[in-house]
């Protein structure tokens, strides 16, 4: 078979490049983007190269990092502006492939195996650096390699700015000698796990017996011995590639500790009205809700629960959420976050089963309601309808999680 | 400095997108005589991106950058 080409290009420190293009003034000072202090959202979520220097960390609360470098200049987050930068880079992307593959918001696969004009994978990969720098203002480093994890690899090898080739040639010298830890799914607890074995190297893990690995990682074990070696044969996505939604799920940290259940009934209430409505939009229905709890120390936990049938009834999540909830918390402590998710998602068009003396989960009336809400929301914004005892605590309950929250983690299966 | 700016535009019959004035905003107005150059451009000195339009607008030189709905200069050039 022919070799595959592969770049992965990553936007480096991508929402604070973004906050630095639009203000000149902070350009040449160390800028952290982190969440709103007053609301408990105080973390840093991306930095630039100068705060890099100073040791700023991804995920640091602002005054640790403040402690670190104390002239660091300290922005909100923009998210719909990141997503503009997002789409305009894959419009660049897609003009030389279309298989393409975001991972997250700054960063994405594509697969030029094969280029129409003949130009090689560093060439290509030379022109969109130079393409985004230009028409974009910001920074990427791209990895091209034979695999996709290769190519990750390659694009956090150097930066900013840079491209990086790793070949089947040279990759035992490049790849080999790095820390395990630089290899994608290797994460803190996989390397505490291989260092107990003896393996610090991404050469070490490539080496080791398979079976080694596998005794001590599971099935995990088998997969990072062929992303070490480059047997990786993952294909990129093409463009319009959706992956079937597994969970539909909203959480927040709220801006003061909830007391009891009035308190989390307000939050809860918000929440469930977002992913119901991320749920019609979809067209499917659930029938497992799950919340997700931590309390002030930031012990979490999570619990789940069957419907007897599958709904898309915003009242009947809800009631169903709370209902979970007040089974499973006993208030030793209060709590500072709280999400709620579905799962269980069928397409909206099956058959149900009626249920005559239940009419909470099966109710044409009730989905009709929340329709004519939907489309009220749609129209005239997600406040201009909503539930009165969300009106009795609006610090708790003044936050839209459907329109302000678009950014989801993903993984890479 | 980032400068929005208003502008008349038109449409031609092929779809493209093309300025025709500047409005400052204490009523001068500008007349744009040729769009020499239209691409993708990010703007370090104004801070933004979108379509840059290189406008000749008396005589000299000037860019013009359409970011999604709104029109911008970098002020110091005009």
């Amino acid at each position: 078979m022919k070799q595959r080409v592969i770049l992965h290009s990553d936007c480096n420190g991508f929402y604070a490049s973004v906050e630095c293009l639009h203000n000149p003034a902070i350009r040449k000072k160390p800028v952290a983007v982190a969440g709103d202090v007053d609301n408990r959202h105080g973390i840093i979520l991306a930095k630039n190269e100068i705060a890099k220097k100073y040791n700023v960390k991804t995920g640091e609360p602002i005054w640790q990092a403040k402690n670190k470098c104390s002239e660091l200049v300290v922005v909100p987050p923009h998210f719909q502006q990141y997503q503009r930068f997002s789409k305009m880079a894959k419009q660049i992307y897609s003009q030389y492939s279309d298989r393409v593959e975001n991972f997250g918001l700054d960063e994405a696969w594509i697969d030029v195996t094969g280029d129409a004009i003949g130009r090689s994978g560093v060439e290509i990969a030379h022109e969109i650096r130079s393409r985004i720098k230009y028409e974009l203002g910001i920074t990427v480093s791209i990895g091209v390699s034979f695999n996709k994890i290769f190519a990750k690899f390659g694009s956090d090898y150097k930066k900013p700015d840079a491209v990086t080739e790793i070949t089947k040639e040279n990759f035992k010298e490049i790849v080999w000698t790095q820390p395990a830890s630089a290899l994608l799914y290797v994460g803190r607890s996989t390397r505490k796990k291989l260092e107990n074995i003896g393996i610090y190297t991404i050469g070490d893990i490539a080496n080791a017996p398979v079976k080694t690995l596998r005794d001590n990682l599971g099935k995990w074990g088998d997969l990072i011995y062929s992303f070490a070696n480059g047997y990786d044969s993952s294909p990129v996505n093409p463009i319009d590639y959706y992956s079937t939604v597994k969970s539909i799920g909203n959480s927040t940290t709220t801006p003061k500790d909830l007391l009891n259940n009035e308190d989390v009934k307000s939050v809860m209430f918000v929440l469930c009205d977002s992913v119901c409505r991320r749920m019609r939009e979809q067209g499917l229905f659930a029938k497992t809700v799950c919340i997700n709890v931590r309390d002030k120390d930031l012990f979490s936990f999570t619990r789940q629960t069957k419907l007897t049938e599958y709904t898309d009834i915003t009242r009947a999540i809800q009631n169903t959420a709370m209902e979970l909830f007040m089974k499973s918390y006993n208030w030793n402590k209060p709590i500072r976050s709280i999400g709620v998710s579905l799962t269980d998602l069928v397409p909206n068009n099956i058959d149900r089963q009626m249920n005559i003396l239940d009419k909470r989960i099966v109710d044409a009336k009730q989905e009709k309601l929340d329709r004519t809400l939907d489309r009220l929301k749609q129209r005239f914004g997600t406040y201009s309808v909503r539930n009165g005892n969300l009106l009795k605590d609006r610090v708790l309950s003044d936050f839209n999680p459907k329109e302000e929250h678009t950014i989801h983690p993903v993984g890479y299966f | 400095m980032k400068q929005y700016v208003s502008v008349t535009a038109v449409f031609d019959e092929d779809g493209n997108l093309l300025p025709i004035n500047i409005m400052w905003d204490d009523g001068r107005k500008f007349p744009i005589d040729k769009v020499t150059d239209v691409r993708y451009a990010a703007s370090l000195k104004a801070g933004g991106a979108g379509i840059r339009y290189t406008c000749r607008i008396g005589g000299k030189e000037k860019y013009l950058f359409l970011e999604e709905q709104r029109w911008f200069v970098d002020a110091k050039e005009c």
